[in-house]
């Protein structure tokens, strides 16, 4: 890139099983006031924030247009707002674009997603097979994960065993994340023990239905500097476009995830990933993508997750020290909160859950059926 | 826009046959007539795409996180992808961030794509979704309003109002009669505007079935490309001058009853001061307008052009908003003739590149073209605008 990004500002939600107490405006409020609290920003039309970007969705929130109960709550009275309708990630991948781009030297960035609203999560990712082929079968987000799962495990060396170790170790991070209050440490015995929802996973293989918001604040390198005195920036992004029918992927791999990587190394300069990064946050909604996403991306040997995680790979590489998206967050939001909590990490702000002298960091988010489309950013600080 | 990053033009331009049911094609392939019609419009095969951006309005068809699906026609496999969606304006919104997009340098070459089926929905109910559930929902008209009607009838009478906007509505018709694209091509006649004004039904309040957009299926593609591979291709662009985008409050009420400056007018009048604009009907040769209905279309004249008092209204009368007028206003036909609605605002940028690019074919404005804008409207009035012209900005 030819600039770098900085963000200067995080904020996020408590992240709840079923938040009955605040609508999503409410959720989001409270992420803007301690946004602009943090920056000392306002929203003045000369000087102030003039374009935010909104994460949500149309099917969960049931509303068309889902932004359009957010745009004053951003502040975007007679301002920009603009609504990016997939993972998070994706929104601070067009934020980057944004300012890169000259039109804008300043973005509020704030999603939100109450999963519980939904009778069924299921039902939701039901919606995203198309009517003709694949929908007929009854397939839906977690059908699909089972079905990765299945060609994972087989071609790997992951076995039941190591997944339930991945929920344990998540589960206990979460302990030390004071935005997860209502995740509960377990044991493998509990994970093996919990219900099979679609076989191989089972009900603690996946993330729990999670209510939350996050918001950053994003700004040019010369913004940045009145509005942070530890400004974390962005070196990197890259995405990339699965195909859409599970039958035309190999999904015990994920060349997707590598794509996305290879372009926001490049961006950075970045030559190869292996050793570039203090610490990672994958968005990991079930808990074989935790091994399989760290394949794909060069930083454990292919077919190896399961040593990886034996050998205490995870810890070692300071892979979602916050719990990562399995321990508990809408799944259109992780890879937003993986970015706010790499973010945090590389303030020295992340509390119980700090990592020592970190310096760069790579936030990742998913999309779609097993992981249809990946986004990488690249973080580091000064 | 004084600091852009980069100079971005439009090369490429395609649209769907827009009709009420395309029941030949599923939503891939729909906008797959879109994406080869352009990238034919170009010289460019998708290998030269680097980025396909994305939008409709979900809840009409219901298909969650659509792109997905939609990558069997968008060709966006193995590319960088993103997903935008602010209601009406979607498309337009789409415009802005494939420009940026390209601006910001990350790419060559961005494939904007917007999509509706409407035939597969229901478009008033899926309308009336977007109020809030505690507040609005009850209101069951979704964007079938006559509010606009009532103000102009208050202001102006309701002879003088009502002839108007059955003027405004022939005139979007005959432009839509030179356009093979458009849904409604009805070949209304001037001599009908007494009788139309008498017999068409009543949707809500002064609002007419016949004043009104259409629901439509169709798709439009939009090829952006920096300047450098513009000046490689050899091809002639519409460049992107700037961009504005002015969002709202919802609810309408906030402020009570107090008038507040429509964010129409707002739009225009930032975009205009920051471009040294002073003289919009001179200095802008061509405006496709997102006109709901052709009391908006009329209103929004005013808005949009600064204008005040009736000068809106004579802009009608003397058809100077015609195709062969002094300021011509959709020569496509406009939204009341179609509206495949996450397509709709792109649509309204596509044919103002087109009219730069001298590529709008039976309704090419028989003037020349040196700037022409496009706006967007949406979610609880919204607006976006975009100003084309034909010399990249220096």
């Amino acid at each position: 890139m030819e600039r770098r990004i900085a963000i200067c500002a995080v904020a996020q939600s408590k992240v709840l099983r079923s938040n009955t107490t605040q609508r999503v405006q409410g959720m989001g409020w409270e992420i803007v006031e301690s946004l602009l609290q943090q920056t000392g920003l306002d929203f003045a039309e000369e000087g102030g924030i003039g374009t935010a970007i909104s994460v949500s969705d149309d099917v969960y929130d049931a509303r068309t247009i889902s932004d359009n109960a957010m745009s004053d709550v951003l502040g975007a009275h007679f301002r920009c707002e603009e609504k990016v309708a997939q993972d998070g990630a994706q929104a601070v991948y067009y934020a980057v674009a944004a300012i890169l781009s000259g039109h804008t030297d300043l973005v509020l960035l704030v999603g939100h997603c109450k999963e519980s609203q939904a009778a069924s999560r299921n039902q939701v990712t039901h919606l995203s097979f198309d009517p003709f082929y694949t929908r007929p079968l009854g397939l839906d987000g977690l059908t699909a994960a089972a079905l990765q799962a299945q060609a994972y495990l087989a071609r790997s060396d992951v076995t039941e065993q190591h997944l339930a170790q991945v929920v344990v170790r998540a589960r206990a991070l979460a302990q030390r994340n004071p935005t997860m209050p209502e995740t509960e440490p377990v044991t493998a015995e509990q994970v093996q023990r919990s219900p099979l929802l679609a076989d191989p996973l089972r009900s603690l293989h996946c993330h729990p239905v999670s209510d939350a918001a996050v918001g950053l604040v994003l700004a040019s390198a010369e913004r940045a500097r009145a509005l942070t005195q530890t400004p974390v920036w962005i070196t990197g992004v890259g995405n990339c476009m699965g195909g859409f029918y599970l039958g035309e992927r190999d999904l015990g791999s994920s060349p997707t995830l590598a794509t996305a990587l290879g372009r926001a190394l490049r961006r950075a300069g970045i030559a190869q990933a292996a050793g570039a990064f203090d610490l990672l946050e994958l968005s990991d909604p079930y808990a074989h993508q935790l091994p399989l996403w760290v394949e794909s991306l060069g930083l454990c040997p292919a077919g190896h997750g399961g040593a990886w995680i034996a050998d205490g790979g995870p810890d070692r590489q300071q892979v979602n020290l916050s719990g990562g998206t399995l321990a508990g967050c809408p799944l259109l939001l992780g890879g937003l909160f993986r970015v706010a909590e790499a973010t945090l990490q590389l303030k020295g702000e992340a509390g119980a859950h700090q990592a020592p002298n970190a310096r760069s960091a790579l936030a990742h988010g998913v999309m779609g059926p097993a992981g249809q489309l990946h986004s990488v950013v690249l973080l580091a600080r000064d | 826009m004084g600091n852009r990053n980069r100079n971005v033009g439009i090369v490429g331009v395609g649209q769907t046959v827009y009709s009420s049911h395309r029941e030949d094609v599923s939503q891939p392939e729909l906008c797959n007539e879109a994406v080869q019609a352009a990238l034919r419009d170009a010289g460019l095969g998708i290998d030269d795409v680097d980025c396909v951006v994305h939008g409709n309005m979900e809840l009409f068809e219901l298909v969650h996180q659509p792109d997905c699906w939609h990558t069997l026609g968008t060709g966006a496999y193995g590319k960088e992808a993103l997903r935008v969606t602010t209601g009406g304006t979607t498309g337009a919104t789409l415009a802005c961030v494939a420009d940026n997009l390209v601006a910001s340098g990350l790419h060559e070459v961005v494939l904007a794509v917007g999509f509706e089926k409407l035939g597969e929905g229901h478009t008033t109910g899926g309308i009336t979704n977007m109020a809030d559930p505690l507040w609005g929902r009850k209101l069951q008209t979704g964007a079938l309003s006559g509010a606009a009607a009532q103000e102009m009838i208050a202001e102006f009478g309701a002879e003088r109002a009502e002839r108007v906007s059955m003027l405004y509505r022939i005139l979007m018709d005959q432009h839509a009669m030179r356009n093979p694209h458009a849904h409604r091509r009805l070949g209304l006649r001037f001599e009908q505007l007494e009788e139309l004004r008498r017999t068409s039904p009543v949707l809500v309040g002064d609002l007419r079935m016949i004043h009104m957009c259409s629901q439509s299926d169709g798709a439009c593609a939009v090829i952006f490309a920096s300047e450098e591979r513009i000046r490689k291709l050899g091809r002639s662009a519409a460049w992107v001058r700037d961009h504005i985008t002015v969002h709202r409050e919802e609810t309408f009420t906030l402020f009570g009853d107090e008038p507040i400056e429509t964010t129409q007018r707002y739009a225009a009048r930032k975009l205009f001061a920051r471009n040294g604009i002073r003289d919009p009907r001179r200095e802008i040769d061509v405006f496709e307008m997102y006109d709901p209905s052709s009391w908006w279309g009329v209103e929004w004249l005013r808005d949009f052009l600064l204008l005040a008092a009736d000068e809106h209204l004579r802009m009608v009368e003397q058809r100077e908003i015609a195709i062969d007028g002094s300021f011509p206003v959709n020569p496509s036909g406009g939204v009341i003739a179609s509206n495949p609605i996450g397509a709709t605002a792109l649509v309204r940028v596509a044919e103002a590149a087109n009219q730069v690019r001298k590529a709008a074919g039976q309704h090419q404005v028989p003037r020349h073209v040196r700037q022409a804008m496009a706006s967007g409207f949406g979610g609880t009035f919204w607006t976006v605008l975009m100003l084309l012209t034909e010399e990249p900005p220096s």
